[in-house]
């Protein structure tokens, strides 16, 4: 059996909830640099929640979130006074507020232990998942779908959905300011939204998913699924909005995949489950990794890709334009040996099998190589290049005229025709004739 | 549930205090071994962050350290499921090697990808943490003989520790300690100019990897006295505080081992008091005390301090404006209607309007004449004339030596003009006189 209704379904739809909502909001947390901050709340809202439950006496959810809140406020605002008065770099201003807030509430909770009063501190770090158990399940899906099922729902459960409501509502209703305040937030003050109070709104929210999470699933999935996501999606697309709807997915993912590696793969062992939300946690982690490396447009085995490409393309050119450069001396048939001279770079050999390869260079004998009709074409439209640069930069630049080689080197593989222009370069040489 | 009866309320929640006479002997050092040791080994440890703590800030790696101690975790998990025994000098290895495999995960990320300094502290932090709860969770169900005192890493347990594990500790602290003096020098160059020690022929990239080698020992070492959420605030909170006071670093250092010492020592103390004050929270709370006593009350760069000097200046300043106002005139007497249309013109609240007419009257500038009017003494038409002068002269400048067009000076020169200094406003003269620029005279030049 892979899914127990009564095991699982309540645990799994606490963590989705918990996720999503915390991923919607840790897009706008990633991008203006303010992750931190997201962590410093999260260990922040604890003496918040504690002192709430100690005046009201009750867990009831108002009060709560009430607590947090005002615990995440003033977070943000005493982190901005002690970066402004004690001059310190922001990481540092954040690292004393949280720790001190965070023993405050350590301290707080040993204080209400003593009273025998129900709140766990390491409870607040990893969530109480595991006893979300429904103890008198439907059997099967079908029994679902009735107002009991509604009525037994954990409080736990129900108020994650409410958060996630809220964050989705706060995400789309707001989403042209967030974008605004996110990348400009000086054009936003000036066009009339209050960039300031939208940074505030943000960190209630925060503290809300914060709070809303802190049952369920633990601080540490709050910190993981407000950045993870946020950063996995950062890597595959620059648009916000498709940012933001890869980061729900990757949410998804690690809550889902997380849950499951937490409680099926371990019994399939034989072994019993582990800790559901440290999983999630780290498999957030796993899949960072891999968008790491596989991501198209920012991973890292693209960007080895391009960059060899790159530098096969360069070396391409370079080795073309030496050719035509020998073949300009008069020398139809350069050696080797006489293109490694001017040519920097080691794979030679390599090259030239790529040239003969592509029909543009092609081998005389062992040692001597030759240009093919559409080598020459190809060599003259390099050389054009680099000695169109040249001119250009003496003439418009103002470089002297034994400055601008090295410059026009790393010019001439840009890809643009370049324009008509003088007959010889500042070196008195021939400008080729471009071939189209 | 009315408060002061209830189980759950703050008012109820106190402690029995302990007898004077045990508060005394704890405090020197007279109530047992093993409370000793603790006492000394967390003082230590105190000492030896507070040091290692300044460099850590001046080289903007606060956080880092935050998510080099929480990557300790899943070592200590790790070295216990593979050694099946609690052995604290194995733990700490195995917490040492995961750490710093968290500090070379964020330097990765860092220079691999497009992600920036927070967010990849916090995956690291978040993902090693998880990764260490799901193995403490492993360790609970599936191998639980002896693995009770894990748990103790998280929120740090200094009151149960054992004699040679405070040993383990207070010799890790002291050598941090000791090699960061014998340091200090190296540290200084490469935080403060890392560019010139390069080209000075210091090898820059061994001094920093041992700079944080020195954090990553002192955080290990804390770990199980203070626990790996809060260990960080003891390299974090004395240093920072400690910057309130100086800004020379020998003494910089000196006020940040000092906080970190008393922290340690009333932590430790305390929590041997009291049965229910984790010595961690207390340590770091004490540290917050002397944080926040050093942000408001410093001499000079503390909140207060500043407040006063900020409110002198902008008072002097509103005087000045009022006095050259007067000069401008060619007044010595300002009736009750022209100081409120002023004041107005200036936006000034009646309060700061009041507090303006005082502060220049008990500057002995001005003196109340009746309706509410004012009247310059000799000083005070002395000194609207000499802002006035500066003011001019600086114009000016601005005018024929930086290019800058008429209608466009006044507003600078009227920032400027208070600050100008004697030696300022006479090289302001010869220049401009050099350049054959009329230099604006006034009928009374005195005030100098």
């Amino acid at each position: 059996m892979f899914f127990d209704i009564g095991l699982d379904l309540f645990p799994l739809l606490a963590a989705v909830f918990a996720a999503v909502s915390c991923a919607l909001l840790g897009n706008f947390l990633v991008l203006r640099r303010l992750s931190l901050m997201g962590d410093a709340i999260s260990h922040s809202v604890l003496p918040g929640l504690v002192i709430a439950f100690l005046i009201t006496s009750t867990r009831s959810p108002i009060a709560m979130f009430a607590g947090a809140a005002i615990a995440g406020v003033a977070t943000v605002v005493l982190v901005e006074f002690v970066k402004r008065f004690g001059r310190v770099e922001s990481g540092a201003a954040m690292g004393v507020v949280f720790s001190i807030l965070f023993a405050l509430g350590v301290l707080l909770i040993e204080q209400a232990a003593a009273r025998h009063v129900d709140l766990d501190a390491d409870c607040v770090l990893h969530g109480q998942l595991e006893t979300l158990v429904w103890y008198s399940a439907p059997d099967s899906f079908g029994g679902l779908f009735t107002l009991q099922t509604l009525q037994q729902t954990p409080r736990q459960v129900k108020t994650l959905a409410i958060t996630l409501i809220l964050a989705i509502g706060f995400v789309t209703l707001l989403f042209k300011e967030l974008r605004l305040a996110a990348f400009d937030s000086a054009l936003a003050t000036t066009l009339g939204f209050n960039a300031t109070f939208l940074h505030y709104l943000l960190m209630i929210f925060v503290a809300t998913a914060t709070v809303a999470s802190f049952e369920a699933v633990g601080s540490i999935l709050v910190i993981a699924m407000l950045i993870c996501p946020a950063a996995v999606a950062r890597l595959f697309t620059d648009r916000l909005g498709s940012q933001i709807i890869c980061s729900v997915i990757v949410a998804l993912i690690c809550s889902i995949g997380g849950y499951f590696s937490a409680t099926i793969l371990p019994s399939a062992f034989g072994i019993d489950a582990v800790n559901a939300a440290g999983a999630m946690a780290m498999m957030g982690g796993i899949v960072l990794a891999i968008a790491v490396f596989v991501s198209p447009s920012h991973g890292v085995i693209s960007r080895v890709i391009r960059r060899r490409r790159l530098s096969g393309r360069v070396a391409l050119d370079d080795l073309l334009a030496a050719i035509f450069r020998a073949t300009e001396k008069g020398q139809l048939q350069p050696t080797r040996t006489e293109l490694q001279i001017g040519f920097a770079h080691a794979n030679l050999h390599r090259t030239i099998q790529r040239a003969n390869h592509l029909q543009l260079v092609e081998p005389i004998g062992t040692q001597q190589v030759r240009l093919t009709e559409s080598g020459m074409q190809a060599a003259s439209e390099v050389v054009r290049r680099h000695r169109l640069w040249e001119h250009y930069l003496v003439e418009k630049v103002g470089l002297a005229p034994d400055h601008v080689h090295e410059t026009a080197e790393l010019l001439e593989h840009l890809p643009p025709r370049p324009p008509q222009g003088p007959e010889s370069d500042p070196h008195g040489k021939v400008i080729p004739k471009g071939f189209s | 549930m009315t408060p002061g009866t209830g189980p759950s309320s703050i008012q109820d929640v106190t402690d029995e205090w302990p007898a004077i006479a045990e508060i005394i002997e704890t405090i020197t050092l007279r109530a047992g071994h093993n409370t000793n040791m603790v006492i000394a080994g967390t003082t230590l440890l105190g000492l030896a962050a507070g040091l290692i703590g300044v460099f850590a800030l001046l080289r903007n790696r606060s956080l880092m350290t935050d998510a080099l101690s929480h990557a300790t975790l899943p070592g200590i998990t790790l070295a216990f499921l593979i050694l099946g025994a609690k052995s604290l000098p194995v733990l700490l290895l195995g917490a040492t090697i995961t750490g710093v495999l968290g500090v070379l995960c964020i330097q990765l990320l860092l220079r691999h990808t497009r992600l920036r300094e927070d967010a990849s502290i916090g995956i690291v932090l978040s993902v090693f943490f998880g990764a260490g709860i799901v193995g403490l969770s492993y360790i609970q169900v599936n191998a639980p003989s002896g693995s009770g005192g894990l748990n103790h890493f998280i929120y740090g347990q200094a009151a149960t520790m054992q004699p040679r594990d405070v040993v383990l500790m207070g010799a890790i602290a002291l050598a941090a300690m000791i090699a960061t003096i014998f340091l200090l020098k190296e540290f200084t160059i490469v935080c403060f100019n890392d560019a010139f020690a390069r080209v000075d022929g210091w090898p820059v990239g061994l001094i920093d990897l041992l700079m944080m080698a020195l954090v990553v020992v002192v955080t290990v070492a804390g770990l199980q006295a203070v626990g790996l959420i809060l260990v960080v605030s003891l390299l974090i909170i004395p240093p920072v505080a400690a910057r309130f006071w100086t800004d020379r670093l020998p003494r910089l250092v000196i006020i940040a081992a000092l906080i970190g010492a008393c922290s340690g020592y009333t932590g430790s103390v305390v929590s041997a008091l009291f049965p229910r004050k984790p010595a961690g929270a207390v340590i770091v709370l004490t540290a917050g005390v002397f944080f926040a006593i050093s942000m408001f009350f410093a001499p000079r760069r503390g909140v207060i301090a500043i407040t006063i000097r900020r409110q002198k200046l902008r008072m002097k300043i509103a005087g000045d404006h009022l006095l050259e106002f007067a000069h401008d005139l060619g007044e010595t007497m300002i009736s009750r209607d022209q100081y409120l249309g002023f004041a107005k013109l200036h936006a000034w609240s009646k309060t700061y309007t009041a507090m303006v007419g005082f502060s220049l009257a008990r500057d002995g500038m001005i003196e109340r004449v009746n309706q509410g009017g004012i009247t310059l003494t000799d000083a005070g038409v002395r000194r609207g004339n000499r802002v006035s002068r500066n003011h001019a002269l600086w114009e000016q400048y601005l005018v024929s030596y930086a290019d800058i067009a008429p209608s466009h000076v006044d507003w600078s020169v009227d920032l400027v003009e208070h600050v100008l200094s004697e030696d300022l406003v006479l090289e302001l003269e010869s220049a401009l006189r050099k350049r054959g620029v009329v230099i604006p005279e006034h009928t009374i030049v005195g005030g100098r």
